[in-house]
């Protein structure tokens, strides 16, 4: 049974409304199941919430939440959506399910929620820091948290971090608790990582070996300090592929000083190595087909400033072939950036697209846009997102990013 | 030992009975299926083509994302959701997705579940119990 205090026995009894009732009502109930004894209150909720995940039920649910006057008490973001209102039409979405991704948007913010639509909120919105516990969600926000920033949170789906915006609080289970941040697993990194894309297949190869959300990765012998953009992609590769929700890397990481204080004293755990031809052999192993490209994305997670300043090098002055289509996604901020620096119009001037606000994956009625395309084979840099695409029956295919580009103009993949 | 009976670790929701659908590949609403049919629908996983409505799922683990927070309770919505989730070692997600949608969800099982069923066997889940027993099997 879960400790309540009496300001969260007050929000179950209905003192805060109908809305709040129900949101620690079904927090109690996941915090028993993982055998929470008690709350910790959170100081910021980065949540997922559009039409394509939700439905016209999550839609009622939250004209509903508004109706009870429910606002969010922590500062709240919203992760990407499945719309971007600029290219819905061209992309052939849906104008009814268009529109009411614009009433979820319009929902949200009258909860008090900061619609910034990024998956990439600890690049660009909110950093926290050592100690600090959050309630997040999209995978990728988590493990970053954990594992980068020391920061403390569980994967927060949208409904169970929109509770946590309404009430304050999250249960303390899983990584909240030091216990669940010890390494579980070392990993002996003997491979050259230079490209976001190996970092996603070193993600890959761990996280389909060992698939389990308490499972904690320890990264040794990594021969030089990772770029964020790197860390971003493997702690999104090792969520996608393995569940798991955060990673240390010793030297690195800041629970990881050395592989004594990342093991919190376990004297033995499994090793694995990862070597140059293991890397390899992840790129080998996807099947081509007729070896035609489809489609080139850039995307899963949301791009950076430095990725877009990198992939305009790469396309410029170059064409993107007239049978391939190129998508970028980013976030609002990010792009308003790259516009005012040029790299958007060079990226543009090539042919390829770049959507706001979005994540490729989760775009919605994807499964007919790929069907009435054409489209087969998609090539992309991220590791998460030749995995998470899958329901839509594409041919997912991971390449380095200047093959990608490279790829991107050929038309084909060799 | 009974060789009809399983324990299970950690649950949730009302008691359910139904046709299970094992599988020895993890499940994730958002990658594996087609949330408009309730058909998994990846292309190569164990269960491709398999209509998963109103039946007990059982699979080994959860996979990624945090889609399935919303995603249980719509496909619930739709009439297209499985009566029971049952894995050997889940997320918080799925958890969290489970309970909005007040969905029975199952972590933990001795013995091995995935030894013990046979797609298309008759199981009841009891989550108070922490039980899931088999009432018949597959012909």
């Amino acid at each position: 049974m879960m400790q309540l205090t009496s300001e969260e026995q007050a929000m179950r009894d209905g003192h805060r409304g109908e809305a709040v009732r129900r949101a620690i009502e079904m927090q109690i109930k996941v915090g028993e199941f993982f055998g929470a004894s008690r709350f910790v209150p959170v100081t910021n909720v980065h949540m997922m919430g559009d039409i394509e995940v939700m439905g016209d039920v999550g839609l009622r649910f939250l004209r509903e939440t508004r109706s009870d006057g429910a606002r969010c008490v922590r500062p709240t973001t919203t992760n990407a959506r499945c719309v971007d209102f600029a290219h819905a039409a061209q992309l052939r979405q849906d104008a009814g399910e268009v529109a009411k991704e614009r009433e979820v948007i319009g929902c949200l913010r009258d909860m008090n929620v900061a619609t910034v639509d990024t998956c990439i909120n600890y690049q660009t919105v909110y950093q926290p820091h050592l100690g600090e516990h959050i309630a997040w969600g999209d995978t990728g926000t988590v493990i970053y948290a954990n594992s980068v920033f020391g920061a403390r949170s569980n994967f927060e789906s949208g409904p169970a971090a929109f509770a946590a915006a309404l009430t304050g609080r999250t249960p303390a289970y899983g990584f909240h608790l030091d216990e669940h941040r010890r390494g579980t697993l070392l990993v002996e990194v003997d491979a050259q990582l230079n490209d976001v894309a190996d970092w996603g297949a070193l993600g890959k190869l761990v996280g389909e070996a060992n698939q389990d959300y308490f499972a904690v990765p320890v990264f040794t012998r990594v021969d030089r300090t990772p770029t964020a953009d790197e860390l971003k992609h493997l702690g999104c590769s090792l969520a996608s592929y393995g569940s798991m929700a955060m990673y240390h890397m010793i030297g690195v990481t800041p629970e990881a000083p050395t592989i004594d204080r990342a093991l919190g004293g376990a004297r033995s755990v499994p090793t694995m190595r990862v070597t140059d031809a293991d890397i390899e052999s992840v790129y080998r192993r996807y099947p081509t087909g007729d070896g035609t490209a489809s489609v080139v994305v850039f995307s899963g997670p949301q791009l950076s400033l430095l990725e877009l300043k990198t992939l305009a090098r790469l396309f410029a002055g170059r064409s993107v072939h007239p049978n391939v289509r190129v998508f970028i996604t980013t976030n609002h901020a990010i792009l308003a950036d790259a516009r005012r620096l040029g790299y958007a119009q060079t990226l543009e001037a090539a042919g390829a697209t770049i959507l706001e606000g979005v994540c490729f994956y989760i775009l919605q009625r994807l499964t007919e846009i790929r069907r009435e395309n054409g489209w087969v084979n998609l090539i992309s840099n991220s590791a998460k997102i030749v995995n998470t695409i899958t329901a839509h029956r594409f041919r997912t295919i991971l390449r380095r990013t200047e093959e990608c580009v490279e790829i991107a103009v050929r038309g084909r993949l060799a | 030992m009974n060789a009809d009976l399983i324990r299970v670790e950690r649950a949730f929701g009302p008691v359910v009975e139904g046709e299970a659908v094992v599988s020895k590949e993890g499940f994730s609403p958002r990658y594996d299926l087609d949330r408009t049919t309730g058909v998994i629908s990846k292309v190569g996983h164990a269960l491709e083509g398999v209509q998963l409505r109103d039946k007990i799922l059982i699979v080994p683990t959860a996979k990624g994302g945090v889609a399935a927070g919303w995603a249980f309770l719509d496909i619930k919505d739709k009439g297209l959701a499985p009566k029971a989730l049952v894995f050997g070692k889940t997320n918080p997600v799925m958890v969290q997705g489970a309970v909005f949608a007040d969905m029975t969800i199952t972590e933990g099982w001795s013995p091995d579940a995935l030894a013990m069923i046979r797609s298309g066997d008759t199981v009841r889940v009891d989550p108070a119990a922490k039980t899931i027993v088999v009432l018949k099997r597959k012909t």
